[in-house]
């Protein structure tokens, strides 16, 4: 008897430390993606990256050498614009469901904001498309921007709401009992508080952007030279990485990892760095 | 959403009895012209998810009045007239691709994600639980083409060399599991598309079962422990049964990306076959992978408007999963009962 219960226990331990081992198994499995992943991308774009790289136009096709240039100007610009357009937006639309809450409509808003946070990006690169680039501009910078800053607006929206949700009530409750009108409360109480968390958590919706690619195959399609004019097809680093990947020359494959590495990069350095500051500016200011 | 201190914001009331006169209500103007800026700002947002769907359904209206529901049932995707064949455009191997994908993906994925979750929630002390997961959600910030260039050059080679013959020599004798690997293995295909979108979804899936994880109640677990139970008949007798609804959304919420997924997808998946067949080492499309290929391509109206569909499809198609998502994770994390969800 009393070994039969020794035994019961026994393979419930082992069975407990057998499941413990598949856990670990799945943890380890998926730590070690990422670090592949960043290895090849390290190995294969590092040996890309010279001067020639950052700083000249694509070559013909198949000829070896030349930069992509155009690509990483192209980036920025498309980013920047998209920036302009969509802070305001996602900002106020974060700020009309915290702080007016109480309605029905900013329910009815923040279920818009979800939707639109997980539509497939394809589908906003049609909705460009169909809405600016057939009847206004043709391919376009333009037109690449508006697609980034659809994509940009309900990330902010969502991520600054997060914020705007840390700030205690007691804050508001005690500007409002002294007096201050709302619009004070929010503008120079509630926002203030947070103004370094709401820029990280903007600057992490520009890097989530920046690494888009399907909706400027189908808005501002690329271009292998230099553009400022937003009238006209732009490039960008992720239709570079894209379109030399698929091409069957070696000299580009490199190029293509070259961009990747430096696309995470920037993508790292606007989600990591900004960060680091932000948590330094926290410091300094209390 | 009523909070307390909105109180405040509501006409005093004065009783006849106690107060001589009105408290002061206070009014300003800029509050009117605040409110408004800000809630155009919102309803802007409202309008334009409304845009998006009666546009894109707007722009299909041509391919979805003259193929109607053929559309998803058929299997011959003609855009160019030809003698033998007229045009036709009937999605189904599109659909079919999108939906072996996604499922191989979630059957990959859920169980290194919930296998994750557990580690990080309830084995790992809560720096190493923290560093994990932080490891593995930094999957979400690698940009799709960086998956895709990864995918094409690392995992195409090493799905031809290594792991489809290997699965053909387990797999093959079985009989019906022996369909699902035949073929030569060329590596650009289906299977290789569903561990891209695995790895893709990975991170979704594990924050969600990691954020319901941590709201699993505290008593239950330690009354099952009191009891004398080991680790794992807790996790299986208290921690998941709670948990299962929201991991469910959760699966769910990694199901909607993988539908939506284009660029990866579109560079390991092959986009040459339309045909249908049982074997995942077969070369595909899916919807996404479809519109990013023939977008550029389509020079007839109607072309046009049946890739417009495909898209009102993945639109429609994702963002009811992701409602489904959001009620079953919400539910929890606001103090359901997940056991009846």
């Amino acid at each position: 008897m009393r070994d039969l219960e020794l035994a019961r226990i026994r393979s419930r331990k082992i069975s407990a430390a057998f499941f413990y081992g598949l856990i670990i198994l799945a943890t380890v499995l998926s730590i070690s993606i990422l670090f592949i992943i960043i290895y090849h991308i390290f190995v294969s774009g590092v040996g890309a990256l010279d001067f020639d790289f950052f700083t000249k136009i694509p070559k013909p096709y198949g000829e070896a050498g030349g930069g992509i240039a155009p690509a990483i100007l192209g980036t920025l610009i498309m980013l920047l614009l998209a920036a302009l357009i969509a802070i305001p937006i996602g900002v106020a639309t974060a700020i009309f469901i915290v702080e007016y809450g109480e309605t029905k409509l900013a329910t009815s808003v923040r279920f818009a904001v979800e939707l639109l946070a997980e539509l497939p990006s394809i589908v906003v690169g049609i909705f460009i498309w169909a809405l600016v680039v057939r009847n206004l501009t043709g391919y376009s910078g333009f037109a690449g921007s508006l697609a980034l800053a659809v994509i940009m607006i309900p990330i902010i929206a969502r991520s600054v709401e997060e914020i705007l949700k840390l700030v205690p009530d007691t804050l508001r409750e005690a500007a409002l009992a002294l007096g201050t009108p709302r619009w004070k409360v929010v503008l120079f109480i509630v926002i203030p508080t947070v103004l370094p968390g709401m820029f990280t958590s903007i600057m992490l919706a520009v890097a989530r952007a920046a690494g888009e690619t399907a909706p400027l195959l189908l808005t501002s399609l690329g271009n292998a030279f230099f553009n400022f004019n937003l009238r006209r097809p732009m490039a960008a680093m992720p239709l570079q990485i894209y379109s030399y990947a698929i091409s069957p020359y070696d000299d580009w494959h490199k190029k293509a990892w070259g961009a990747t590495l430096l696309l995470i990069a920037i993508i790292g350095i606007l989600s990591g760095a900004v960060k680091y500051f932000t948590r330094r500016w926290n410091h300094e200011s209390r | 959403m009523k909070k307390p201190w909105m109180v405040l914001l509501q006409k005093p009331r004065p009783s006849k009895e106690t107060s001589p006169g009105r408290l002061p209500l206070i009014k300003d103007p800029g509050d009117r012209v605040f409110s408004v800026i800000i809630g155009s700002a919102s309803v802007f947002v409202i309008v334009l998810l409304s845009a998006f769907v009666l546009l894109l359904f707007y722009d299909s209206l041509e391919s979805i009045g003259r193929f109607g529901l053929t559309f998803i049932s058929g299997s011959a995707w003609n855009p160019v007239e030809t003698k033998l064949n007229p045009v036709s455009f009937g999605a189904l191997p599109f659909i079919f691709g999108t939906i072996v994908t996604s499922a191989v993906a979630l059957i990959l994925a859920t169980p290194l994600a919930i296998g994750s979750a557990l580690f990080i929630v309830e084995y790992a002390p809560l720096w190493l639980g923290k560093i994990v997961s932080f490891i593995i959600e930094l999957l979400v910030a690698i940009p799709s083409v960086a998956y895709g260039i990864w995918g094409l050059f690392v995992l195409v080679p090493f799905m031809r060399g290594t792991v489809e013959p290997a699965l053909q020599t387990i797999l093959g004798p079985i009989p019906v599991l022996g369909a699902l690997v035949e073929g030569t293995p060329i590596g650009q295909d289906l299977l290789t598309g569903s561990v891209i979108l695995a790895i893709m979804i990975l991170p979704t899936i594990l924050s969600v079962s990691r954020e319901i994880l941590q709201n699993v109640p505290r008593l239950q677990k330690e009354g099952m422990l009191a009891l004398g139970a080991t680790k794992w008949e807790v996790l299986t007798g208290a921690v998941l049964p709670y948990a299962r609804g929201g991991i469910v959304g959760g699966a769910m919420l990694g199901l909607a990306r993988a539908i939506g997924e284009t660029m990866a997808v579109t560079m390991v998946i092959g986009n040459s076959s339309t045909k249908i067949s049982p074997s995942l080492l077969t070369p595909g499309y899916t919807i996404a992978s479809a519109i990013a290929n023939q977008f550029t391509e389509a020079d007839s109206a109607v072309y046009f408007s049946a890739i417009v569909e495909l898209g009102l499809l993945l639109l429609l198609v994702a963002s009811v999963f992701n409602i489904l998502a959001h009620f079953l994770t919400q539910y929890i994390l606001k103090g359901g009962d997940a056991r009846h969800a």
